[in-house]
Order: C-alpha cells, then structure tokens, then sequence
C-alpha cells in the first residue's frame, strides 16, 4: 500500500519526473511539489474553481484529480497564460474593467476564461455567465468579470481581422 | 481532504479491468471522470484499496445512432453528450438534461457511464434513463448482460450491478414526440430539489403515450407509470395535468434535507412536472 508511482507531467510546456502516492491530488502537486502556486485552493470541495488548470484541452478543478490519473497529461496554469511583462489579453481586461478585487479567484477564472473563449469565441453575456459558472468570487458581484471577458472577446476578433 | 491511501491501476483493455475486479472483490472499484467518487474518497466516506482508471480502456467511449437505437459508451462525457450534433438530432432530450448537470469543469469529466451506476438519487441521467426506457449494458466473468434501467435502482447506492460487473454501454429506443427535462435546484451546479424528466406523443390532437420520471425524491430515481397513464388520451389540459401530478405525488417518497423539508419537496415536485409536461406537449 502507499507505493509511489512514477509520473511524467507537463505543466506550461516543461516536462516533470517524480515519484509520489497515487492519491496526491493534482493542486498539491502543483502547488507544493513543483511551485507553481498559481491554483489557488478555495473550497478542496470541487464547488468554488480557484484551482482550475487545463488539463488535455479541458478545463478542471484540479482539486478533484489524483495525480496519478493526471500521469501522462499535458497542463496550463495560469503561469503558462501569461506573466507580468507579457500579460494575456484577458489579464489587461480584468486589470481595466476591475474584473477582481482580492484576486484570489482570479488565476481560476482567467484560466477557464482563456478555454471559454478558445471553445466560443463570439460569446453572448449568457453564454460567458454560463460558461464561467463553475467559478465563484466572493468579491466582485461577477459584473465586471463579465464585462472583462466580452470585453476580450472583441478586442481578439479585432486583432485577428486585422491580421487576415 | 487526503483521500485514504490505494493501488492505482490503468489497464488498457476490458479484460485488465475485469481481472483486478476479480481478485479484490469488493476492495476494487472502478474510476470512470471521478466527480462523485473523488468527493467521496477525500470525505473518507469512501474507502477503495484497489482503484481502477477506466480512461484508457478501449471501446468505452462514443455515441451511435443506428437503426432507431442510440448507444452511448459509458466513459461518453457530460460535455461531449452536449457536444453531439447527432445526439441532439435524435434525443434532444439528453442535451437539455445534461446542460443542467454541475458546471462546465465538472461536465468535461464527468461521464454518463458513473453517472448512472453511482446511484446517487441526486444524480439526474438515473431518472433520464428510466423515462426513455433505456437498457444499461454489464459486463462480469460471465459475459454480457443487460438491464433495463427501470430495474436497476434498488436503494440510495444499491443497484442490480454486481461487484465484478462493469458498465460498458447504455442505449435506448431513439424516442419520438416532444420531450422536456425541467429541474429546481438552489443555484447552478447544484443537485435536483426536483427534476423531472418527461416524453409525450401527440397524435390526432391526443396524447397517446406519455414517460415520466422524477429525481431526488425518494431514495431511488422514480418512473411513475401512473402519471404517464393519467396523461393519454386525453388533450393535456389542466385537469389531465392534475391528474398526473395527483399519481406521481403518490409514488415518490421525499425526505427533509438541507434542500428542504417534504412538504416543500412535495410541492416543488408538483410544479416542476407540470412545467416538464406543458413543455414537452407543447414541442409534441
Ligand atoms: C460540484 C458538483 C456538482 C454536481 N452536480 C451534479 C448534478 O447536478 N447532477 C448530476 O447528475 N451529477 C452531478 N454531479 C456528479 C457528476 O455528474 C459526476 O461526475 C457523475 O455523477 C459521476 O460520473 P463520473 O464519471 O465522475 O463517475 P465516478 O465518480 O468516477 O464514479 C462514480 C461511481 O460509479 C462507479 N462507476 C463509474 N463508472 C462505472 C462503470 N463504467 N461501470 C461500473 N461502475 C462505474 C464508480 O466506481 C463510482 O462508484 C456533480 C458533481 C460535482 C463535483
Ligand atoms: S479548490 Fe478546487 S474547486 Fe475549490
Ligand atoms: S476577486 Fe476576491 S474572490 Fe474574486
């Protein structure tokens, strides 16, 4: 029993090699084994999203999965969207439309925004609260959360028309 | 929130699967998205020494439609049954139903297959099944067998599933008339204080048959056959409608929880299938 595994991730691009308890959860690994201490840990209960990463292309709450399933997947935190010289267009929206306040929910919710809007790219207000519903804050009323990724919606059709 | 330490194994085929299933017993478990069972083990309401990840096995996951029958592998997603373009064509009932189930990162793991066979009363496909008389596929050491969904459900976390059984498939008649699965709950991503899921044919300006099946208010998912019957031949006016309340009222069982005492159940129960039928006859 309690036999370490061997596991491979890649997490932002870099890959990662290590031994652990198959029942290590996902945001532990990340924050504890490898720091990348973006994921937040809000609930642990699988309801709140703090701790969403991308995992094989889809969003997940990270507190919800054993490393041991993770094994061999392809993740993005909110360090492999963007960092501070070169933010994300999401990340300059929230910061303009003051799309948070404490920031504690923020690396969750811009990590599912930046998939919601890969997956939609011309999303209703409807579309964006229900696409993003797995996602509490406690801070901002969700408003301008909202407004920030509409907001990001147009300016990445515009640069991409502009591009055409 | 540190689960209870266990062997972690990925086979790659059925009969991996059925092996370990075969040597532990009751100690092994099968591990389909996760979302119920996870929960469970961190809350150490569950304990499995022996934990085996379906997400590599071979021939589990798809949609078909062939012949009038629709087939969905058991690891098929929440997300990808929403997904189905002609899943939707078929039984659009299964994607209405599904939009309402958790969140969007939950329905990206969580997998039809787990849903039905966990036996949660919370859990809205158990329900969703029963209205399209669907038939849930097992496999064990013996081979194939098949069970009607109406069957399955024995109490809260009890089905007819044996400890060495896997569930491979689950399918059903493509279903004809209008549909509507309506659901109360206390906000989004949370489970039914009431659901229901209703199918209706309308011929000649007439109901001629009807399914009804309600979630989260008894200890089992209920298909009340009454309701279903109180509702054909007649033209699904206010008095049919009361009738058909009248009968499921009678076959479902709550109890008081955080989600409310019986009485309101009760009557979230009433109006939630009233809203399903007026909806479904009115796309019949
Ligand atoms: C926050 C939250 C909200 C939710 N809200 C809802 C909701 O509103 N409605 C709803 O219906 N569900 C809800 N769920 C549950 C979610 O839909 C689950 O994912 C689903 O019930 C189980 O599917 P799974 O693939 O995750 O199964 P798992 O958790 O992997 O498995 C569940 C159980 O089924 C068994 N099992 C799984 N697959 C098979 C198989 N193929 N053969 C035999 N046994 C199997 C497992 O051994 C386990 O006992 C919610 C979950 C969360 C975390
Ligand atoms: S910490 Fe994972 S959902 Fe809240
Ligand atoms: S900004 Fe504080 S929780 Fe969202």
């Amino acid at each position: 029993m309690s036999n370490k595994m061997h596991i491979k991730l890649t997490v932002n691009g870099e890959a990662h090699e290590f031994l652990a308890e198959p029942r290590e959860l996902l945001i532990h690994t990340l924050r504890e084994r490898l720091d990348i201490t973006g994921p937040h840990i809000g609930c642990e209960t699988t309801h709140c999203g703090a701790c969403t990463v991308t995992m094989n292309g889809k969003s997940v709450k990270s507190c919800t999965v054993f490393v041991a399933q993770a094994n061999g997947a392809d993740l993005t935190t909110i360090e492999g969207i963007g960092d501070p010289d070169n933010l994300h267009a999401l990340q300059t929206s929230f910061k303009e439309h003051h799309g948070l306040q404490c920031g504690f929910c923020t690396p969750g919710m811009i990590t599912r925004a930046a998939k919601f809007l890969e997956e939609n790219p011309n999303p209703t207000e409807e579309d964006v609260r229900f696409g993003m519903a797995g996602n509490l804050c406690r801070c901002t009323g969700y408003q301008n959360i909202v407004k920030a990724i509409l907001a990001t919606a147009d300016e990445l059709n515009a640069a991409k028309e502009a591009a055409e | 929130m540190i689960p209870a330490a266990f062997e972690y194994y990925r086979p790659t085929d059925m009969d991996g699967v059925l092996a370990i299933l075969a040597e532990h017993g009751d100690d092994a478990r099968v591990l389909a998205g996760g979302h119920s069972l996870i929960p469970m083990m961190k809350l150490r309401m569950a304990e499995v020494p022996h934990l085996i990840d379906l997400q590599d096995v071979g021939g589990l996951k798809g949609i078909t439609v062939e012949g009038g029958t629709i087939r969905l592998g058991a690891m098929t997603t929440q997300t990808e049954i929403i997904g189905s373009d002609t899943l939707t064509a078929a039984a659009p009932i299964l994607r209405e139903a599904s939009l309402q189930i958790a969140d969007p990162q939950v329905r990206y793991m969580g997998t039809i297959g787990g849903n039905v066979a966990n036996g949660d009363p919370g859990n809205d496909m158990p329900g969703l099944m029963q209205c399209l008389d669907a038939t849930f596929h097992l496999i064990g050491p013996d081979g194939t067998r098949y069970v009607a969904a109406r069957d399955f459900y024995e109490a809260a976390y009890m089905t007819d599933r044996e400890d060495d059984e896997v569930l491979t498939a689950v399918s059903f008649d493509q279903p004809v008339g209008g549909y509507a699965y309506e659901k109360q709950k206390r906000k989004i991503g949370d489970y039914a204080t009431a659901a229901a899921a209703v199918q209706i044919v309308k011929e000649g300006g007439k109901c001629t048959s009807a399914s009804i099946a309600m979630t989260n208010l008894s200890d089992t998912p209920i298909y009340s056959q009454e309701a279903g019957a109180a509702l054909v031949g007649t033209v699904v006016d206010d008095a049919a409608m009361d009738a058909a309340v009248a009968a499921m009222l009678g076959d479902i069982d709550p109890t008081e929880d955080n989600r409310g005492p019986i009485e309101f159940k009760r009557h979230v129960a009433s109006l939630i299938l009233r809203r399903a039928i007026a909806r479904a006859w009115s796309r019949a």
